[in-house]
């Protein structure tokens, strides 16, 4: 099978998305599109078989507020059971939130139903991770990207559906003949344009990726990050970019937001995050990606965090990152530190953002 | 390649394996050749189907026979070919002169039997010792391996610990008959980055204090940058360079090094288009002729396309299979 992949970058190195601004210019903070507000989804725990009784949730998400504005990318970043996919669900509608409000465009979807409901989920879709499991192995191409169309008709009259289907297998790069084909029949990164070809059928405004370019090999990955900042340019759509990679996240966000144990500890936009982080779990954790450069590697200053991660079923009280943290104190035990900009830093320049830390201050031993 | 006088502990030469499937031969391993000294750390890095985990199996001798065959070649383990040995006698040098760390440690773990019980097995059956003591050096391991509370855990099964422990469990594992020679196959790439780095750094630690030869086997460029002293970089089943990781880091020889290393999400390339290497890696019952990576090569000519490039020497310790080196490491794209 011949590949027609498309984001090959140019053979002299990477070239400037737009011409005349030579860098991509950071989007406007506009209106937001989407708020989250105090959003929580506990699961249930049972123990017993006939007489089951709860016996305390698993906290997945526990209290998350942010907005996303038109046209921006928005990153998550957090380590595994930290939440992140479980925030993507909730904002596709996947599952029902336990407490919180998503308003899109004003409006709390938690709320909606029947037709208002449907009406706005055509305008948030979701790319998975992984683009072996998430395409139906018994279905072409053709009826994979076409099949938004059957649950929402009035995007596009059936007799149509072929074409768009084609148009949209041309937009994500792939050979517009390929639409009879089977999933088994292509590569992974060409299975991911796939399911980002889906994701784009009803022409969403927001489209949440989770760990869409994970499963990827480097040479792949790159493609897919390529063809999705293309199409945020082309379709002025918003991003909620979810993914454990912190390069690729630095790479494509606008704004960066850190998550930990089902809470945000620190959110900002990516050189606040990645230049001037002060919540000690960035630090550690954006100290613990392995460089791409043997001459970093003694320069690093490394945060060696101990332990692992709690369990969500029994979250520390306080600062759910007190157990693993060099600065905890008494404080951090009893009082919940918030989501804000920590007063010492208001109007500090880069280090003035949002962080959930008793504690906050830059690192004194920077790296240079 | 370089001869240097000390004997290497591993000496790999011109190993070749492929799958007999039903689809054809898949030629997953044409013709590597590579060294591990005592104290060294060799990075193989590659994409999915270079060839870089069988080429391990066919070295450790769990290659899946069949479909899967060691067509050619020799492995030197401590100056004897392995290949040439018996079963047995390969069963002897697994386990107790060469160990391997897998990526997967939940399902590279027996869910039915206590680590401890697992731990201690190596004992009994490479050194006879019984079930007690056996059990008394696995509680010893995984203190080694930095387990808390081991005497009260060793009882526990795989599942009752969490990523990073398990694979410290299989360290422990790997480590226990003290091989001279470890082979650990994408070992962090199921754990998170902060467990990753403590994974990684207990492995350093102790490979330093053992004075080991470890062959880490990955995909991700940092971890390579962090601990290798050699790389060898994969594609299509044959080396395509090798390099102490500074130089390769530095000026790639490859062309696809080089576009591997470009791919990678740079600061100073925050809202551009990144570079990507174009195309798919080779079907491998496919390989195209002349260089594997021609169809993908920014720099190819027509001598890519019908000649299979040796590998050239370029430079002090390190080779280059690309008949356009010299232009490569001067830079050209």
């Amino acid at each position: 099978m011949e590949p027609d992949e498309q984001e090959t970058g140019s053979g002299g190195g990477p070239a400037p998305r737009v011409a005349a601004a030579g860098v991509r210019t950071r989007a406007a903070r506009g209106e937001a599109i989407l708020e989250i507000r105090d959003l929580a989804k506990h699961f249930p725990l049972h123990r017993g078989v006939v007489f089951q009784r709860q016996v305390g949730a698993v906290k997945a998400v526990d209290g998350v507020s942010f907005d996303l504005y038109k046209g921006e990318t928005l990153g998550i970043v957090g380590e595994s059971g930290c939440g992140k996919s479980t925030v993507a669900k909730l904002l596709v509608g996947l599952e029902r939130p336990t407490a919180g409000q998503i308003r899109y465009q004003g409006e709390d979807i938690i709320k909606l139903s029947g037709r208002a409901l449907k009406a706005v989920r055509r305008n948030i879709q979701m790319v998975f991770q992984d683009p072996y499991t998430s395409l139906n192995p018994r279905m072409t191409v053709g009826d994979i990207i076409g099949e938004p169309y059957e649950i929402h008709p009035e995007v596009a009259p059936k007799g149509s559906r072929r074409q768009k289907v084609r148009e949209l297998l041309d937009v994500v790069g792939l050979n517009p003949e390929y639409i009879n084909r089977y999933p088994h029949q292509f590569s992974g990164g060409q299975r991911q344009r796939i399911g980002i070809a889906r994701g784009l059928a009803l022409r969403p405004e927001i489209i949440v990726a989770d760990e869409p370019v994970s499963a990827l090999d480097v040479s792949v990955q790159a493609q897919v990050i390529n063809l999705l900042e293309r199409l945020q340019d082309e379709f002025d759509l918003s991003y909620v970019f979810i993914a454990h990679d912190l390069s690729v996240v630095r790479h494509i966000s606008d704004r960066v937001a850190v998550m930990y144990l089902g809470r945000l500890a620190e959110t900002g936009t990516d050189e606040q995050i990645y230049e001037h982080p002060t919540h000690p779990y960035t630090q550690a954790l954006l100290s613990a990606v392995p460089v791409p450069d043997p001459a970093a590697r003694e320069r690093r200053g490394r945060i060696l965090l101990a332990g692992d991660v709690p369990s969500p079923a029994d979250p520390p009280s306080g600062c759910r990152f007190r157990t693993r943290c060099w600065k905890a104190q008494d404080v951090c035990a009893e009082v919940v530190p918030p989501l804000d900009v920590p007063e010492w830093f208001v109007g500090a320049g880069p280090a003035g953002h949002p962080s959930a830390c008793h504690f906050a201050e830059e690192r004194s031993d920077a790296q240079e | 390649m370089t001869t240097t006088p000390e004997p290497k502990l591993l000496d790999v030469r011109d190993l070749k394996v492929e799958f007999r499937t039903r689809d054809g031969i898949a030629k997953a391993v044409n013709g590597v050749t590579y060294q591990v000294a005592a104290g060294q750390t060799l990075a193989v890095l590659g994409e999915s189907g270079s060839g870089k985990s069988v080429t391990a199996q066919a070295v450790m001798g769990i290659l899946d026979t069949p479909p899967g065959f060691v067509t050619g070649g020799e492995i030197f383990f401590q100056g004897r070919d392995l290949l040439t040995l018996g079963r047995e006698e390969r069963r002897k040098v697994r386990g107790a002169k060469m160990a391997m760390i897998f990526q997967d440690a939940l399902s590279s773990l027996n869910p039915v039997l206590s680590v401890g019980a697992q731990l201690g097995e190596m004992y009994q059956v490479h050194r006879g010792l019984s079930r007690k003591a056996a059990r008394g050096k696995a509680v010893e391991l995984m203190e080694r391996v930095g387990i808390p509370a081991a005497a009260a855990r060793v009882g526990d099964f795989p599942h009752q610990f969490s990523g990073g422990m398990r694979q410290r469990i299989m360290i422990a594992m790997a480590l226990a008959l003290e091989p001279e020679l470890i082979i650990a196959d994408e070992p962090t790439t199921a754990l998170d980055v902060t467990v990753q780095a403590q994974v990684m750094d207990l492995l350093a630690q102790l490979q330093r204090e053992f004075h080991m030869g470890l062959i880490l086997i990955t995909h991700d460029l940092g971890v390579v940058a962090d601990v290798a002293d050699t790389i060898a970089v994969m594609y299509a089943g044959r080396i395509v360079e090798t390099a102490p990781v500074h130089q390769l880091y530095r000026a790639p020889a490859h062309p696809y090094t080089r576009g591997l290393l470009d791919s990678i999400p740079r600061l100073d390339q925050k809202g551009r288009t990144l570079y990507a290497i174009k195309g798919l890696p080779p079907n491998l019952t496919a390989i195209p002729p002349g260089c594997p990576f021609n169809p993908r090569c920014p720099l190819a000519q027509d001598v890519c396309r019908t000649d299979l490039p040796p590998l050239y020497e370029a430079g002090p310790g390190r080779a280059s299979a690309c008949h356009f080196w010299k232009e490569t490491l001067g830079g050209a794209r």
